[in-house]
């Protein structure tokens, strides 16, 4: 049975382009880049092709890029790096309740340090308002970190819009693009961030391997000591085989440009269109324009996301309830939450995100498999039993 | 976190599943904020459960456990199915990951419901 994997915001397939290009490394070129000899300096030029790639797609200069592990350090160094490096300034941070735990754990660690941090609402459709974000400042205000476009639902942020706001303000702006780059824009100087995230296995990648850009003249500390590496602002060896497997990733997706996205677009309306003509009592979740592409998460009600996934899985199709990394948690989703959706419904939140390597008969085979899957945990469904009983009153 | 072969079993083909429409107690626990809801149903003579339904929103250990424990009441005294607890449902699944053991919990107290349904209804 072929796999049909609809959950590319989760992570991503790593391509056969990217594949070799890290067998290549692995296999060849394994000196450290801060040695003088010719093994050390050829790991540094790929180093530093990849910091090139990067600083291309987001219009910056290299030295402005610090590799990391991934999207949850290169957050994590955002908002404690800013924050400890303008204690003195003050000590007021803007976020949204919508962010991912990497952004959001962080801010409540800050808070049991006497930080004050203001959690944004967003309206019905996960979007946040730049009003509240302007009203939200304060003297005290250092940082205002918010996510270009959401992991559960997709809805993109009005960045550029907040960046001007915060310009004005002359405040740090820090945006978690982790979902975004490789797909929309990411353009700093557009959009008005001082630092952006983002990360390798979102966009057939490796996994491991993220950045911080860090926009020159931005006041911001290590939240790791060690030696000199990445502006000793991310110090350890540079993990040069998945740092050049991310280049690749990043370079093969500025080459596609938006033609990739179109077609996911048409893709994701095709399953959404299906759903709503075969499958009674849905509801779509997300802007239903400024949303990205790949991403559709629809509430089945009366059902139970992860009854949804199990089924799913049966049938060789992969999604995902929730985001990937609170799977575990029994919490409905802090995202729907916010948008205002009442728990008994965001339980039943399913997740499809499309990526590379979905098709149309992928969506088609979703389309048989779903509405059965729906139908049969609805057969059982206390509350879908009480339901019909209360239509046919 | 995984899932047993045998609560995936038990998730795929549920055992005794729908409502029982002539049901001698009924047991309804849980919440939909929470996001489980079990209904179990059953048919009681001589003391002894005779027939077990159940009808059940939530993941899959929670249709997984409610499965299971109509399964093990059916035969059993009302006496010995109030002994059945929650780690023994979840002992008969070959175990649940731990932040699924509620569901478990939501089955005996749903055995429990439906049995204290009985006796109320007979004038005990």
């Amino acid at each position: 049975m072929g796999r049909i994997y609809l959950d590319n915001n989760a992570t991503t397939p790593v391509r056969p382009e990217v594949a070799e290009a890290l067998a290549r490394m692995l296999k060849g070129c394994y000196g450290n880049p801060a040695t003088l000899y010719c093994i050390g300096q050829e790991a540094h030029v790929e180093l530093e092709h990849a910091r090139d790639v990067m600083a291309k797609i987001l219009g910056c200069n290299r030295e402005e890029i610090i590799f990391t592990s991934g999207g949850t350090e290169s957050d994590n160094i955002a908002v404690l790096g800013v924050a400890r490096a303008n204690r003195k300034k003050g000590n007021h941070i803007i976020t949204t309740k919508i962010e991912h735990h990497a952004i959001l754990n962080p801010c409540k660690a800050l808070e049991k340090e006497g930080w004050q941090v203001t959690y944004l609402p967003v309206d019905e459709y996960g979007m946040v308002n730049p009003e509240d974000v302007e009203r939200s400042i304060t003297s005290g205000t250092v940082l205002i970190s918010i996510m270009h476009a959401n992991n559960e639902v997709g809805t993109i942020q009005p960045i550029a819009e907040i960046g001007r706001i915060a310009k004005a303000h002359k405040i740090t702006f820090h945006t978690d693009a982790v979902q975004s780059f490789g797909k929309l824009s990411v353009n700093v100087d557009e959009l008005g961030v001082d630092l952006l995230s983002a990360s390798s296995h979102k966009i057939y990648g490796p996994k491991g391997v993220g950045l911080l850009y860090v926009r020159k003249g931005t006041k911001i500390l290590p939240i790791m000591f060690g030696g000199h590496q990445e502006r000793s602002l991310r110090p350890g060896t540079e993990n040069v085989p998945g740092i050049v497997g991310f280049g690749k990733a990043a370079e093969l997706m500025a080459a596609e440009g938006p033609a990739e996205e179109a077609r996911l677009l048409k893709l994701r309306e095709r399953l959404w269109e299906g759903i709503k003509a075969n499958v009674p009592h849905v509801k779509l979740n997300g802007h239903p324009t400024m949303r990205l592409a790949g991403t559709l998460n629809v509430i089945f009600e009366y059902v139970e996301g992860e009854s949804i996934i199990l089924s799913l899985d049966e049938h060789g199709i992969c999604a995902a309830s929730g985001s990937a990394c609170t799977s575990d948690s029994l919490e409905p989703s802090h995202v729907l939450a916010a948008m205002g959706v009442p728990p008994e419904k965001s339980h039943g939140a399913l997740r499809m995100s499309f990526g590379r390597e979905n098709t149309e008969e992928d969506v088609d085979k979703v389309l048989e498999a779903l509405p059965k899957v729906v139908e049969k945990l609805r057969s059982f469904s206390p509350i879908y039993k009480d339901f019909l009983k209360q239509q046919t009153a | 976190m995984a899932y047993s072969e045998k609560v995936m079993d038990h998730f795929r083909n549920p055992r005794n599943v729908g409502e029982m429409k002539d049901a001698d107690g009924v047991g309804k626990v849980g919440n939909p904020v929470c996001g489980d809801i079990m209904e179990l149903y059953i048919k009681v003579k001589d003391e002894t459960i005779v027939d077990a339904k159940f009808q059940t929103l939530g993941c899959g250990a929670a249709i997984a456990t409610s499965s299971m424990v109509t399964e093990m009441v059916k035969g059993q005294k009302l006496e010995d199915a109030l002994k059945i607890s929650n780690s023994m449902v979840a002992e008969a699944l070959g175990g649940l990951p731990s932040q699924k053991m509620h569901c478990s919990v939501l089955a005996e107290e749903a055995l429990q419901s439906a049995i204290s349904d009985y006796r109320k209804k007979k004038g005990e």
